[in-house]
């Protein structure tokens, strides 16, 4: 073994594998560890959707800034990753939600984000498999997708090229100053542990507030130029902004094999991997109201995951307050892959005392736990 | 009843035994079935439904495997391998 | 959008190969009701594939005459996909089925093994079976030339019944040792009919060489084979063909069993002597625990069929049958274990994934087949894994992981049906 790590990350998710490109590229000197191989959690469940989210500033903040370093990698990233320009459509039901998808168009172009407002005939011109009649859509051409598992691959080798280490196949069982120890016993020390274990991440950081959040999804065979955007319904917004019940929203996704991801659900509260099929029913024909022709498509696989959810949205990215040298890195719910590379790089500024690139006070984890005395 | 039957294949007509499969017919005709992800002809590999090699469009519908379809008369078949 | 279809029965029987048509017919004698579901647009599985259509007087005959006088309801072309407590959910061309049943009997068979190695993929290779079932299925293989490779008794068969439908079988290659295929062939002589089955093999193959310690190492051809090249006792030499038949032996199909919650050993499904499996109330029948051919395949499943309806007694009185025949699996297990030489055959590029093209360098580098699947897509495709996850077990050592709907490729409109139906009417 060469020269002792100075920051273990605990989690080769993609986010803990853009934490450890991103503090590879600052000559530091990293040790990722998981507890099975890379992309075991969400990221290996997860849809790898690329977008810019208006539910609040500080979300808006971070996914467009991870956009924009997405875009800046993408000339870097081989076929593998599938990256896929193919922007977001969302559409509209009726009048009320085409009202919000002004609003939201409003909001974007503001922010500088380029976005085009489409009539109800424009909808089906971009999406000819979606009902008539929508109310219409918003197209965002700067979104993107990518295949998380190959992403996440990406960016550990080169983490590796710089120098980072790896080590699957074994938990971690508690960190904290400065040490990482592992199940087996096994300790590691360095100045800094980052956190980005998931939906494990309270294990590690007893306080933090990471709840499961159940999702399925549908690929089905070869389409080709079936689908042409990720396509969401103004509802989703709705769904991911529920705290308790279960929903469903219309959320589709071309991958670059011609084959069609269908989504969404959300539940709380169900630990249990196991297919639902009475959600996954309700799922599919939420999507065949928007889209019909997907019922007569081969569906081959259908599979869960666990979105890691904090009760106010936003990911928990900083320092833990019982302990500075561990910083968290977790709780992204489904923003997990868009938002691996802003992440990385504002804890990277932390790490190195430098100023983020965009406001880090909402997403502290200071914010959710309790200020109480530890002796 | 009728001993042969006859389906066209890529256009071109082909008459097998009554009873057969598309597969067959596909064979008979000197196509293949499909082109892999990669481009690459395939045809059937294990006859009985669980490999999917065969798979063809059949009057229009796409991904069907061919060797559990029976012929039937005026079939058309694009075999794309 | 899908009609469902929603049936009831007593009895449902999985797999309407000679397992479970034994068993529906068992099951049949009690007057209780009786489906029996299967996948290919006729019953009869593999090794009765068309028979219907021969009419001969054999068991499969005397089965089917007995199948179509009986009230037993057959339900053709349905793939079954999932299955909950008391509920199968099946997919056919037309519509999505629901399936309530009081007891369920799985005669899910079983499926060739494939290996890969370089040229696999070239059209005309084929499973040793799934040749057969495409020579079954009306392909005309007058004046072809077939060599039959790989291992176990399918070869014979393969190799007698091309020669019947006037292909010219170049030669049999097979993987066993010579001393392995002479013990098989002397145990065989002890288990009730198959010295009868010998003898007419040995007179159908008469003067087709049959080849121990030999296997391929490369089929050769520009969009179909044309060639392929066969080790034997360290040389190689090469056979011009039109055809080369090629499987390793037989896997159980074992992902509805599973899918059941069955619990399994060693791959295959436990079941206790009326053929019952850990989940009370399904049984299992015929290869899926364990390959042991025809005649076993016939006694479980009718002893399954006796049990699931209470009829104890009937089912008691076979044990003594079962048991002779009980001696072929262990026979088959023994005689064609698969050499290391076939973990060496794929090259870095040989494809181990059809479905997604994944060459075998691409795979090696993963330590699990999760792993492999995630970065690979290996497994990911339409066959489920049910070609390459056996090949890699046996190349890599992955234990392959477990089942989820759908257990086949199904449309979309199916899989919402699992979960939206109302209750189930006759």
């Amino acid at each position: 073994m060469n020269k002792p790590a100075e920051v273990v990350i605990v989690g080769a998710g993609i986010v803990g594998a853009a934490c450890a490109l991103e503090l590879g590229s600052e000559g530091l000197r990293v040790l990722v560890i998981d507890e099975g191989f890379p992309s075991t959690g969400a990221t290996g469940a997860a849809m790898g959707h690329i977008v810019v989210m208006d539910d609040s500033e500080a979300q808006f903040a971070i996914t467009r800034y991870s956009q924009i370093l997405w875009d800046d990698l993408r000339e870097q990233l081989p076929p593998a990753v599938e990256f896929d320009p193919c922007g977001t459509l969302w559409v509209a039901a009726d009048e009320k939600e085409m009202a919000e998808i002004r609003r939201k168009f409003d909001y974007y172009h503001e922010r500088g984000v380029n976005a085009e407002i489409l009539d109800s005939q424009q909808v089906r011109d971009a999406e000819p498999h979606l009902r008539a009649p929508l109310a219409g859509g918003l197209r965002v051409p700067g979104d993107s997708v990518v295949y998380p598992p190959c992403a996440t691959g990406f960016l550990l080798q080169k983490a590796r090229d710089l120098g980072a280490r790896v080590i699957h196949g074994q938990p971690v069982a508690a960190i904290g100053k400065g040490v990482a120890r592992l199940a087996d016993g096994t300790i590691f020390a360095a100045g800094f542990i980052i956190n980005a274990a998931g939906q494990s991440a309270p294990n590690l950081s007893p306080g933090i507030n990471i709840k499961p959040r159940k999702g399925h999804l549908v690929i089905t065979d070869r389409y080709p130029n079936f689908l042409h955007h990720q396509v969401v319904e103004l509802g989703y917004l709705k769904s991911a902004h529920s705290l308790t019940a279960d929903s469903v929203a219309f959320n589709v996704q071309p991958r670059k094999t011609g084959q069609i991801l269908i989504g969404s659900s959300r539940q709380y509260g169900a630990e249990n991997s196991a297919v639902d099929e009475s959600i996954l029913a309700r799922m599919l024909q939420r999507a065949f109201e928007f889209m019909p022709e997907l019922s007569s498509l081969s569906a081959i696989r259908v599979w869960t995951g666990f979105r890691p959810a904090t009760p106010d949205k936003l990911p928990l990215i900083g320092p833990s307050p019982e302990d500075p040298s561990v910083l968290v890195a977790a709780g992204h719910e489904g923003l997990g892959i868009t938002t691996s590379l802003a992440t990385a790089k504002l804890i990277c500024a932390q790490i190195l005392g430098q100023r983020p690139a965009i406001p880090i006070q909402p997403y502290l984890p200071s914010r959710q736990m309790a200020a109480e005395a530890h002796v | 009843m009728s001993e042969s039957v006859s389906v066209r294949v890529n256009g071109k007509p082909v008459t097998v035994r009554a009873g057969a499969t598309v597969a067959v017919a596909v064979l008979a005709s000197g196509a293949t079935c499909r082109a892999s992800v990669s481009g690459q002809p395939r045809s059937p590999l294990c006859g009985m439904g669980t490999c999917f090699e065969c798979r063809v469009v059949i009057n229009g519908e796409p991904q069907r495997r061919s060797c559990q379809v029976l012929c039937e008369a005026n079939m058309e078949v694009e075999a794309n391998g | 959008m899908d009609s469902v279809k929603h049936l009831r029965f007593d009895v449902a029987v999985v797999g309407a190969g000679p397992a479970g048509i034994a068993a529906a017919l068992a099951a049949s004698d009690s007057g209780k009701t009786v489906g029996l579901i299967d996948d290919n647009p006729a019953v009869g599985g593999q090794i009765w594939r068309g028979a219907q259509s021969v009419p001969r007087h054999s068991a499969s005959s005397i089965c089917f005459e007995r199948l179509n006088k009986s009230a037993v309801q057959i339900i053709r072309g349905a793939r079954v996909f999932h299955a909950a407590k008391g509920e199968l959910a099946a997919e056919s061309d037309d519509s999505a089925i629901q399936i309530t049943y009081g007891k369920l009997i799985l005669a899910t068979g079983a499926r060739e093994l494939f290996l890969p190695f370089p040229g696999w993929t070239l059209p005309n290779v084929m499973g040793a079976g799934g040749l057969q079932a495409l020579v079954k299925s009306g392909l005309d293989i007058a004046g072809k030339r077939i060599v039959v490779s790989g291992t176990g008794p399918l070869l014979l068969a393969v190799a007698a019944y091309a020669r019947k439908s006037g292909a010219k079988v170049i030669g049999i290659c097979e993987q066993t040792t010579r001393s392995r295929m002479a013990r098989f062939g002397l145990k065989m002589m002890l288990v009730p009919g198959k010295a009868v089955e010998a003898l007419r093999f040995a007179c159908d193959l008469r003067g087709i060489p049959h080849w121990t310690d030999c296997w391929p190492v490369a089929a050769f051809g520009n969009r179909r084979v044309e060639t392929v090249r066969i080790s034997r006792q360290g040389q190689t030499s090469e056979i011009e063909c039109d055809y080369l038949a090629c499987g390793f032996h037989l896997i159980p199909n074992v992902e509805l069993p599973r899918m059941c919650g069955c619990r399994l050993r060693e791959n295959f499904v436990e079941v206790d002597e009326y053929q019952q499996t850990s989940v009370p109330g399904t049984y299992c029948a015929g290869e899926p625990t364990g390959i042991g051919g025809l005649e076993l395949a016939l006694v479980e499943g009718e002893i399954a069929g006796y049990a699931a309806t209470n009829w104890e007694d009937r089912a008691k009185h076979l044990f003594a049958k079962r048991a002779r025949y009980q001696k072929v699996v262990r026979i088959l297990k023994d005689a064609f274990p698969l050499r290391p030489e076939l973990k060496n055959l794929a090259r870095p590029d040989t494809l181990v994934c059809r479905c997604e093209d994944v060459p075998h360098e691409r795979l090696r580098e993963h330590g699990s087949w999760r792993a492999a699947k995630l970065h690979t897509r290996c497994g990911m495709g339409p066959c489920q894994g049910r070609v390459c996850a056996p090949a890699a077990e046996f190349l890599f050592g992955w234990e392959i992981d477990s089942v989820r709907p759908p257990l086949f490729p199904v449309r979309c409109s199916s899989l919402a049906a699992i979960g939206s139906h109302s209750a189930p009417q006759n």
